[in-house]
């Protein structure tokens, strides 16, 4: 038997829910523990051990200095580097920071301004290393992770697709509420792998899982405002959790012009 | 059958044709409310059908409302159709486990549920989205034996539309709104000031076994002609038309149409149109494994030649633009289907106009590339 992967989980800045992903799949996690050692998880143990590691798990975006050089050590000892989760991937909710003066925000929020160091904009991990998986989500959801290990483990493809949301709504059967009820919904354009969860509980799609592999955020736009939606409040629904993904960011953007 | 066999029942032995059909080992499936739609699940009685309901249908939108009778049939299709028990979104082909070096096949695709399906509710141009697929995954080289499995034995309540929504164009497509083969009973609700009745025509040896169990008596010249005239009413409803005059050869002549580039501005490539079709058949195979290795599966799910993955080849995917993936899907239900399996792909259900977020109409799109006029008079064509 070969020897087990050794995996490693960063965190960079980020709320600590995709990591608890990790640790919230009891059923999985067992058989994850066999089949690999999680030798550095500062979120659940004190053992940190030295790399290179076989698979880097990286949370967070990018928003100091000191991140944006940790990364870089970070990538030079994970053979695979693995972002999870919206910050990770497109900058996360932080990255609201990036159409505001951040400056600004630091002398009305802090009391000591000066011990705040903070970059300009929150950028995701692939701005600044390559990143050989994207696994998005906000948060991650656990089944895609345990399905990504384990497909690494496999040599196989994880079965991950790029695809609308759209599609799990209709496997699942849930009645399309865009057309149904007239609610806005960003399934249409926003990748698969929650299960189409808000749709099932009568909520239009939030977005969290970024940008479907080919979305027209023009088209569903110009069906938001048929539905009543005025071009901020469809603006805001792509400044979310992946407010800087290109192609959220243009569409918001866009209505802002409008 | 050379001679229509009729009968005419009260409204209320509907309930008595459910009881038959569990009764005679049928889980009854057919139309009922969730969701704010008409979807199909399970009938346990009579008052699970969608019991004086409507639907008011468009491009890109659908409402419920309520009617001011107990109709029990007056409206036309929602977002699913029987391929949800015929051809089911998620199929479990073989599981296995590992043995040593080697592996062990631990069961075949999962069986058909146990008892058979009795669909109550499946209009004309549904028994004709029902051939079609027969036609696909029976009639062809290789048989599919899932589909097989769960096809046959089904009994099959057939309804005449008695009226029709905005979107249907089955008229244009020769699929509706009469049911006239493929079924064991079809029922033609007729509603009056003092009367709620159903003609039921029998459609099979087990459909005449079925009605005989039920109180019926015989159907009179006059409700036979109220019976015509309330399916007249849903014929002459239908304002959308699709004309198919020689559509194999002018979608195959205009690949190049500038039509495509417009519709592609509004196609979300989300699928949906693929979804709720009743013909499209494509799956995709996932292999899962646990994270052991010692346990693997093999599915077969829903796959849509909307997504990118649908024709990923070495170096990437064949059509990788919306312009070519909405006129490979179009192209293939209205032409290239005649070639394939003898008929259109398309049986005039509307679903992919509904159903369509953004409203993007099959009907009008054709009607485009022929270069005529927006084909459906005065309706909505989507957001151009």
């Amino acid at each position: 038997m070969k020897d087990k992967p050794r995996i490693a989980v960063f965190k960079f800045a980020s709320c600590d829910g995709c990591q608890l992903s990790l640790l919230d799949a009891e059923d999985e996690l067992l058989g994850v523990a066999e089949a690999v050692d999680i030798v550095y998880f500062p979120e659940a143990s004190r053992t940190m051990l030295k790399g290179p590691y076989d698979i880097g798990l990286v949370e967070g975006s990018i928003t100091t200095h000191h991140d944006a050089g940790r990364i870089q050590q970070v990538r030079r000892q994970c053979r695979t580097l693995i972002t999870i989760g919206a910050c990770a991937t497109a900058g996360g909710i932080q990255a609201l920071r990036n159409w505001k003066d951040v400056d600004e925000f630091v002398r009305v929020v802090y009391a000591t301004p000066q011990y705040i160091s903070t970059l300009k904009m929150s950028t995701p991990i692939a701005e600044h290393v390559p990143v050989d998986f994207e696994l998005r989500g906000c948060p991650i959801n656990k089944h895609q992770l345990i399905e990504l290990i384990t497909a690494m483990l496999a040599g196989r493809k994880p079965n991950i697709p790029a695809y609308s949301v759209c599609i799990e709504c209709k496997r699942r059967g849930t009645v399309c509420i865009v057309v149904a009820r007239g609610v806005a919904c960003l399934g249409p354009v926003t990748q698969a792998g929650c299960g189409a969860l808000c749709p099932s509980f009568d909520r239009g799609c939030y977005g969290c899982y970024g940008p479907m592999e080919s979305p027209n955020t023009g088209s569903l736009t110009n069906q938001f405002r048929i539905l009543g939606q005025s071009d901020q409040q469809i603006s805001q629904s792509f400044r979310s959790y992946n407010a800087w993904a290109w192609q959220f960011r243009k569409a918001s953007e866009e209505c802002e012009r409008a | 059958m050379a001679e229509k066999t009729q009968a005419i029942v009260e409204a209320g032995q509907i309930e008595r044709l459910i009881e038959v059909l569990h009764s005679r080992g049928y889980e009854v499936v057919g139309p009922t409310v969730r969701d704010k739609a008409i979807v199909y699940d399970r009938l346990e009685r009579l008052a699970d059908l969608p019991v004086g309901w409507t639907d008011e249908q468009e491009a890109g939108s659908y409402r419920l409302k309520r009617r001011e009778d107990g109709a029990l049939f007056c409206y036309v299709v929602g977002p699913q159709s029987w391929k949800k028990y015929l051809h089911p979104a998620d199929v479990r082909l073989f599981s296995a486990q590992r043995q040593g070096e080697t592996f062990r096949i631990l069961s075949n695709p999962d069986p058909p549920p146990p008892g058979r399906h009795a669909f109550l509710g499946v209009r004309a141009c549904e028994l004709a989205a029902i051939a079609v697929q027969d036609r696909v995954l029976l009639h062809d080289r290789y048989r599919d034996p899932i589909y097989q499995g769960r096809r046959e034995g089904i009994f099959i309540v057939a309804v005449n539309c008695t009226q029709s929504a905005a979107t249907c164009f089955c008229t244009s497509m020769g699929t509706g709104p009469q049911a006239h083969a493929g079924f064991d009973l079809a029922l033609t609700e007729l509603l009056g000031p003092d009367h709620h009745r159903i003609l039921i025509e029998v459609g099979s040896e087990v459909g005449a076994e079925v009605l005989a169990e039920l109180e019926h008596f015989q159907a009179s010249d006059d409700v036979e002609r109220e019976a015509e005239t309330a399916v007249g009413r849903a014929r002459s409803q239908i304002q959308r038309r699709m004309d198919t005059t020689g559509i194999r050869d002018l979608l195959y002549s205009n690949v190049d149409h500038p039509r495509w580039d417009d519709v592609a501005q509004r196609c979300l490539t989300c699928a949906n149109c693929t979804m709720v079709c009743p013909t499209c058949f494509c799956t995709t195979v996932e292999d899962v494994s646990d994270v052991t290795g010692d346990h693997a599966e093999r599915w077969r799910r829903w796959d849509s030649c909307f997504t990118q993955s649908f024709s990923y080849i070495h170096g990437g995917s064949v059509r990788s633009s919306a312009k070519s993936r909405y006129r490979q899907w179009m192209t293939h239900k209205l032409a290239s289907w005649i070639d394939q399996f003898g008929s259109s792909g398309c049986v005039g259900c509307g679903r992919c106009i509904t159903w369509c977020p953004v409203g993007i109409d099959i009907t009008a799109e054709v009607g485009a590339i022929r270069g005529a006029t927006a084909s459906a008079g005065e309706n909505d064509h989507g957001n151009t």
